[in-house]
């Protein structure tokens, strides 16, 4: 049963092969007996039976959508109403969200059933997980190593089955490079495709949810789903939305994919970029043809964003007070205390370096040398995104340098650890939308191929990738352990 | 560039985040390592580049001057820290 698909689930629901009921107890006793990953942190099992029982009823009188009765989790960045909503920090450790998420209002309607909370960095500001009040999640292909970050506990319940689908998060790469990790599949939508409401923010520019699946096919019902117009966001994008589905088996013949020298070069570890040349072949083989491109501002992507993102994340959690909600510090002696050891004692270590990082970038006197040349910078990266893609039809390269590292391996050394999202950022700068796809293995860890599209091009995007999930099997893999 | 333990304290003011004295070393050396990694910027000629703050360009769209949330007062202080007659408290703030 865990190893099915959305579409594969659906039919066995409606066949009466399993109830709803049945099939979320199942992922319910599974989660039990993972614990040791600690993917979730918060497991909703009396909602989930609940919502269970209202999908079966739904299924029964025929009313049903796909994700009717499919058993799921969400990222705990989304506000979900009466449930606790952590954003992995202490700050919000008591934080009940008196409303939901436009996404997880969605997935309500749709009949999906919420199996818990999942685990990431704090306030999605990581790429192993470890920043996280709860703890690091484990990597189920190898549970000495990270299993990446910031949606790490979505991307490693996915890969050990302990949910069918999650959502996640993606600011720099905190979709792409966990999925990448665990062996998973991950779609960044473009900036504005999906709701950003209700989603606690770090970086509002940067911002974007999507699906974490098994396969393409899967991502493209979640997406479905998920894709859409909000008034409540005033960053949302008021295009339509194309049926996800039913390109997915277009051929891929002659389509033009480009291989920017920089995301091949130093920096790459060999055996990635072996398996990563396998796949593309496999492109080649389904008539794809390779361009070789040139993107000389990527560069630049990693400086601009540690601007860009801190100053922005500095605003955004100016809001975490200690006044209307989170945490609050002990015996306050006055206003500047109550701020002051709040903040200080509710957030961890790497969300007070950014904070500190944006606050400096955006002070009297930086302002003009650091946050608006970071953003002419980001300008240039995005015109060199759009130079390639008049050129080509999908940009592919590497989601990450190296497999999945140690857990404690970089934690101790920031820089070392920003370098790992090396290959996701620019795209985020640019606001374009990127998958990450499971490409094979390097020394048993699972390797993640990037496929970087123009905006809105999702559609397009996953029908690259169910093509390739034809003719390959590295998405169907399970870790040792949890098949 | 890099800075001092003294530029940290004063940046932890402007931010009112409270950062422990044993921690104060270490985030000058990692804010300075992060302002190592941004001198690769100085040496981007930009001169004449529109600084682009969101990734399409669009304008925050405007919306009619209407009301449109219900009034969630106590929804929303039911999870405050401390709230009194609607209203939320903190540590007195005129003597």
């Amino acid at each position: 049963m865990y190893n099915k698909s959305i579409a594969e689930l659906a039919k066995g629901l409606r066949s009466g092969q399993f109830s709803s009921v049945e099939l979320t107890t199942a992922f319910l006793d599974r989660i039990k007996q993972h614990t040791a990953l600690n993917a979730y942190i918060t497991v909703t099992e009396d909602l989930a039976l609940q919502a269970a029982k209202a999908a079966d009823i739904r299924l029964t009188k025929g009313d049903a959508e796909l994700l009717t009765g499919i058993p799921m989790a969400q990222k705990d960045i989304f506000c979900t109403e009466g449930v606790k909503t952590s954003c992995g920090s202490k700050m919000l450790d008591n934080f009940i969200a008196p409303y939901n998420a436009t996404v997880v209002d969605k997935f309500n309607s749709a009949g999906a059933v919420m199996l818990g909370k999942l685990n990431m960095d704090e306030f999605a500001m990581g790429s192993s997980n470890e920043t996280s009040y709860y703890g690091p999640v484990k990597n189920p292909w190898a549970i000495n190593n990270v299993p990446g970050g910031s949606s790490g506990g979505s991307a490693a319940a996915i890969a050990a089955r302990l949910a069918v689908c999650a959502t996640g998060t993606d600011t720099g790469g905190s979709i792409r490079q966990p999925a990448a990790l665990c062996g998973i599949t991950g779609l960044k939508p473009t900036y504005g495709r999906v709701s950003r409401y209700g989603m606690i923010a770090y970086a509002s520019s940067l911002d974007q949810g999507g699906p974490m699946t098994r396969s393409a096919e899967d991502a493209a019902i979640m997406l479905q789903t998920m894709a859409g117009f909000d008034p409540k966001d005033s960053t949302s994008v008021d295009l339509p939305i194309p049926d996800y589905s039913a390109g997915l088996n277009n051929s891929l013949e002659g389509l033009k994919i480009g291989l920017p020298k920089e995301f091949f070069g130093e920096g790459l570890n060999a055996d990635v970029a072996a398996t990563l040349e396998a796949a593309i072949n496999e492109y080649l083989k389904l008539g794809a043809k390779i361009t070789e491109i040139s993107m000389p501002s990527l560069k630049l992507a990693i400086p601009a964003y540690y601007v860009i993102a801190p100053a922005e994340c500095s605003a955004n959690l100016s809001r975490f007070d200690g006044v209307r909600f989170g945490y609050r510090c002990e015996n306050p002696v006055d206003l500047a205390d109550l701020y002051t050891r709040s903040r200080g004692e509710g957030f961890g270590k790497e969300v007070k370096r950014r904070i500190l990082m944006g606050t400096y970038a955006l002070s009297a006197g930086y302002y003009d040398a650091y946050y608006i040349k970071a953003q002419k910078i980001r300008r240039l990266i995005s015109d060199d995104f759009n130079n390639a893609l008049a050129e080509v039809d999908v940009i592919m390269g590497p989601v990450t340098p190296s497999t999945a590292f140690g857990i404690g391996e970089k934690i101790g050394n920031p820089i070392e650890m920003y370098l790992s999202d090396i290959y996701t950022i620019a795209i985020n700068l640019a606001g374009l939308p990127a998958m990450s796809v499971p490409a094979g293995f390097a020394k048993a860890l699972p390797v993640g191929l990037q496929i970087i599209g123009n905006y809105f091009s999702e559609d397009k995007l996953l029908n690259i990738a169910h093509q390739y999930q034809q003719v390959t099997d590295w998405h169907t893999q399970t870790p040792k352990g949890f098949e | 560039m890099s800075l001092t333990a003294d530029n940290v304290k004063k940046i932890a003011h402007l931010a009112r985040l409270g950062i422990e004295q044993q921690d104060v070393a270490s985030y000058a050396k990692d804010l300075s390592g992060m302002l190592a990694l941004m001198t690769q910027m100085g040496d981007v000629v930009t001169d004449g580049v529109e600084p682009m703050a969101h990734p399409m360009d669009q304008a925050q769209r405007l919306r009619a001057d209407q009301v449109t949330e219900q009034d969630n007062r106590e929804k929303f202080q039911s999870i405050a820290p401390q709230v009194e007659a609607g209203l939320y408290l903190v540590p007195k703030v005129i003597e």
